[in-house]
């Protein structure tokens, strides 16, 4: 019997890391899962290579997945690592530096043979199992791949089918050590291979093997516990943010008893929304794969005008390509919703590594004067909430909204407090189907909002034409008139200016009007700016937090929430964008915490910026 | 919506608007307008059902002139714009007015993808062989050789052949007519209208300030006896008013006079012959053959895409989508925290 003690732990930091096909994905939702039905809180950060199939054992062959689980509310991912699992010598050699000193660092040996330092371009007298440069860790070396033959021995697999049962060997090992059962895992297994009932066995077996590997070896002499977190009563589920978002979008069809119509082209990292809408086709979901960027957004705009919900959903490369069809949807009044789920840029950039470099681009990025409303996501859950307002907005003010989201956020999974349908706000669209009147449509005509009736083609009586040509007032008759044109633009600026009537006024995340020192922040930079005062205001520093999601309009009230700070920080992921807004509406002398590594922000980066502002 | 049941009478006239038309006094356009406003009365339909989409270019202000729903969007889109709103309101009579430069060179990619895809709409295609709108550069159906203010000493782009890569894309309806002749464009239209699928009709258009006469081999009275070859379906090709025909040796058409072969031994046509369609599109380089008009091929195999993807989504139709997506958002592990 296992004579090892229980320490108690707050929360842990574990980082898998390997090359991506030793599934490290998988292994690490596996874990996520478990600890969220186990009650931690929980936040993921995958970190997937760029290409496909990089060469094994290669750096740029690396695949990682960071959770941070915890007794305590989570916001972040994690800084460093309290554990790093690391399959090959390239894995261990792009994570090593993220581990804490005195840090858990379990290692597959064999991942450290002369084929494998000489794919990860490390010395031979350099193999850092050796070379003393890992003496600050708790190493436990491993022979992972000779366990884990053994282990499915009975099953009679291929070399290549027994070593691929490595991850769930070392799963088990760390189920052991954090004190998780494996059952969830087990039944997860049997379900991803119902029809490979002998992979399923041999998977189970590594499963097992490797939790008793821990309970019967004296390798260690501890295992850990993090209880439940004490977080928000209700019913939860784990989601990320392309998940999240496909679900508001389609939620918000559901309310609006509108047709969702997709119309899309594949991209890293907005893809998943695809595929998740695809799935789904049976609650009125047209999802329309086109042949590139343009069509996709055009289409949406087609079906926008049929009276369907017309969404395009992409990353930073195909917003570019889709920017003249955006002010079409401007000038027509049409709603459409436009997702931007960002990456690195420019141009091809960094196609799986995060960045908030697309603002300046959804705010202004089209010919003429051409305002849309632009929202941003602030977490992985969020991101339900958001899509479904995204298309709340755009339908009831006949308006295209920009959706910001971004890599990290949209892989990243935490925590949801499920949403109900009926918990969301009505959806009330502005169509008109009949001519009731009798008189003469006018498709410019506008309520009190300055929001246009749309009539959708069939309806009797309404004939009438639209187009990207400027259109007079009232009557949509194409119109060159100097003046027109000069209240066109007003008006479409002033109808987009109207949304922040009923949007929610800005409040402060943490501390208020009399703080020392402001720090402004959008989207998925959330987590972390909001640890980072927390944690400020415990050591006694009086920071207060504004976090943006509405960003055209802003809430009404954010000058006068702003206007009182002599220190303003702006923190994003970008050179300095929404800075630029800040400095020129609110004149203030805003200071920017700027990070463009392809990274999301570190709790500790945010901090000592703060702490060197004061 | 479509009150079907109920056809709202319309004529010509109703069609149309209060706008003023612009085209310049002779542009082939009006005639366009003049024979889509003719035929549309004649098809059974309510006016609320008609949708006319288009692009950028001269003939893309069509829209405009027709008392119908109308969409002018943006160049080289008007199709992709045409797919969405087919796809969620198929019922729709969906018409796409483009032109040589908006089809063939913005929008290509859109216009093979369309044909390939299949909705059941009609594009009808203004070739007029020049940029018109931005005032007479050559276009992707230009001759080599043109001088235009873009290529003033010749153009060296070799042009499309529009119904040779409309076969190519694998659309299932193909004709070519021209603004002159009236009552053979009516036709094609009407074809087009009830040819299950997306229909291409390719117009050759006069544009008389830019590239004025570019079609007049074919459509001057005198000479249009030996340069167009008007096609039936079933009937031998046969132009020069009966005197000459095409006879096929092997695959190889070749041009005959009537009185040297027996009549059975012609190339008949038959519009469901793929083959055959290929080697009509093909009488486009080669001046010895006759310039060929009316529905070179029409496939009724194909399902329409809008058909393909409703079935889908009837198909599955959840009647309790509320309740359906409840059960959704609860299908993954969840957990309660009490």
């Amino acid at each position: 019997m296992s004579t090892h003690s229980i320490i108690e732990l707050e929360n842990v930091v574990i980082k898998f890391a390997g090359d991506s096909g030793d599934g490290v994905q998988l292994t690490g939702n596996q874990l996520a899962e478990t600890n969220a039905l186990f009650g931690n809180d929980i936040s993921t950060f995958p970190d997937f290579p760029a290409e496909i199939r990089a060469p094994i054992g290669t750096i740029p062959g690396v695949s990682g997945f960071q959770l941070h689980f915890s007794s305590q509310p989570v916001l972040t991912p994690g800084d460093k690592y309290d554990v790093l699992v690391a399959l090959n010598a390239a894995a261990l050699k792009t994570n090593i530096k993220q581990l804490k000193p005195g840090g858990i660092l379990i290692v597959n040996s064999e991942g450290f043979d002369s084929k494998n330092l000489r794919l990860a371009k490390i010395e031979e007298s350099e193999n850092p199992l050796i070379n003393g440069s890992l003496d600050a860790f708790k190493v436990f070396q491993i022979e992972l791949t000779k366990l884990t033959k053994l282990a499915v021995k009975p099953f009679a697999l291929g070399n290549k089918d027994a070593e691929r049962c490595k991850n769930m060997y070392v799963l088990g090992l760390v189920y052991w050590l954090y004190n998780r059962g494996i059952d969830n895992t087990i039944a997860f297994l049997t379900r991803q291979f119902k029809k490979n009932e002998v992979i399923a066995n041999a998977n189970i077996a590594a499963l097992k093997a490797g939790y008793y590997y821990g309970e019967t070896t004296e390798i260690f002499l501890e295992k850990y516990l993090v209880k439940a977190a004490d977080t928000t009563k209700g019913l939860y589920r784990s989601i990320n943010g392309n998940q999240a978002t496909a679900f508001g979008l389609l939620g918000a069809s559901i309310r609006a008893n509108l047709p969702l119509f997709l119309g899309t082209y594949p991209i890293t990292p907005a893809s998943d929304i695809l595929h998740e809408l695809s799935k789904h086709k049976g609650y009125n979901v047209y999802s329309f794969q086109a042949e590139d960027e343009i069509a996709g957004v055009c289409a949406a705009i087609g079906a926008s005008y049929g009276g369907s919900i017309g969404v395009t959903t992409s990353s930073g490369p195909g917003i570019a390509l889709k920017t003249e069809a955006i002010g079409l949807a401007t000038m027509l009044e049409l709603p459409l919703v436009i997702c931007n789920i960002q990456r690195g840029g420019p141009s091809t950039g960094l196609p799986t590594k995060t960045e908030q470099a697309d603002l300046l681009q959804a705010l202004y990025g089209r010919n003429g004067e051409c305002p849309i409303v632009v929202i941003a996501a602030c977490s992985p859950s969020n991101c339900y909430e958001m899509a479904y307002l995204a298309v709340k907005i755009a339908l009831e003010h006949t308006v295209p909204v920009m959706f910001l989201s971004d890599g990290y956020i949209a892989n990243g999974a935490e925590p949801w407090l499920i949403q109900d349908l009926e918990t969301m706000p009505p959806i009330l669209p502005k169509y008109i189907s009949s001519n009731i009147a009798n008189a003469k449509y006018q498709p410019y005509l506008r309520d009190e909002n300055l929001v246009r009736s749309i009539a959708i083609p069939g309806s009797v009586g309404l004939e009438h034409r639209i187009g990207g040509l400027e259109k007079e007032n009232i009557t949509g008759n194409i119109s060159y008139d100097p003046l027109n044109h000069e209240l066109m633009v007003k008006i479409r600026a002033e109808k987009v200016a109207m949304v922040a009537n009923t949007l929610p006024l800005q409040t402060f995340e943490n501390g208020n009007e009399t703080s020392k020192i402001l720090i402004i922040g959008w989207g998925s930079t959330y987590g972390a700016i909001t640890q980072a005062v927390s944690e400020l205001q415990n050591e006694g520093i009086d920071v207060a937090q504004i976090h943006i999601k509405y960003i055209n309009p802003l809430p009404k009230n954010i000058g006068e929430l702003i206007q009182p700070f002599d220190k303003i920080l702006v923190a994003e992921l970008n050179n300095g964008q929404l800075i630029n807004l800040i400095r020129a509406n609110h004149l203030k002398d805003a200071k920017g915490i700027n990070k463009i590594q392809g990274q999301p922000f570190q709790i500790i980066e945010i901090k000592e910026a703060i702490k060197q502002a004061l | 919506m479509h009150l079907e049941n109920n056809i709202q009478l319309f004529t010509a006239k109703d069609l149309e608007t209060d706008q003023e038309v612009r085209w310049c006094p002779g542009c082939g356009d009006y005639a366009i307008l003049n024979s889509v406003q003719k035929i549309l009365p004649e098809l059974g339909r309510s006016k609320n059902e008609f949708v006319f989409i288009s692009g950028i270019g001269c003939s893309s202000r069509f829209p405009y002139y027709m008392d119908t729903y109308g969409l002018h969007s943006i160049h080289g889109r008007a199709a992709s714009v045409a797919t969405g709103l087919k796809l969620t309101r198929p019922k729709l009579s969906v018409w796409v007015i483009t032109g040589d430069g908006d089809s063939l060179s913005i929008g290509g990619n859109h216009f093979i993808h369309t044909l390939r895809r299949n909705p059941d709409m009609n594009i009808l295609l203004f070739n007029n062989q020049i940029y018109g709108l931005t005032k007479g550069q050559f276009s992707p159906t230009s001759e080599i050789g043109k001088i235009t203010k873009s290529s003033p000493i010749g153009s060296v782009d070799s042009p499309f052949n529009p119904l040779a890569l409309s076969l190519g894309a694998n659309a299932t309806f193909i004709a070519r007519t021209m603004d002159r002749d009236a009552k053979h464009q009516q036709e094609m239209y009407r074809r087009a209208y009830y040819h299950k699928g997306t229909s291409l009709v390719e117009i050759y258009q006069n544009c008389n300030v830019f590239n004025d006469g570019a079609f007049e081999v074919f459509t001057d009275k005198s000479q249009k006896p030996l340069t167009a070859l008007f096609l039936e379906n079933n009937q031998p090709l046969l132009f020069d008013e009966g005197r000459k025909g095409i006879i096929l040796d092997g695959l190889k058409p070749k041009l005959v006079a009537t009185e040297d072969v027996s009549i059975n031994d012609l190339f008949v046509h038959d519009e469901g012959d793929k083959t055959k369609a290929f080697i009509l599109t093909q009488f486009f380089d080669e001046e010895e053959f006759p310039r060929p008009f009316g529905v070179i091929y029409v496939s009724k195999e194909k399902a329409t895409f809008d058909d393909l993807m409703n079935l889908q989504i009837e198909s599955t139709e959840i009647a309790d989508k509320a309740k359906a997506f409840k059960e959704l958002l609860y299908s993954k592990n969840y957990w309660e925290k009490k």
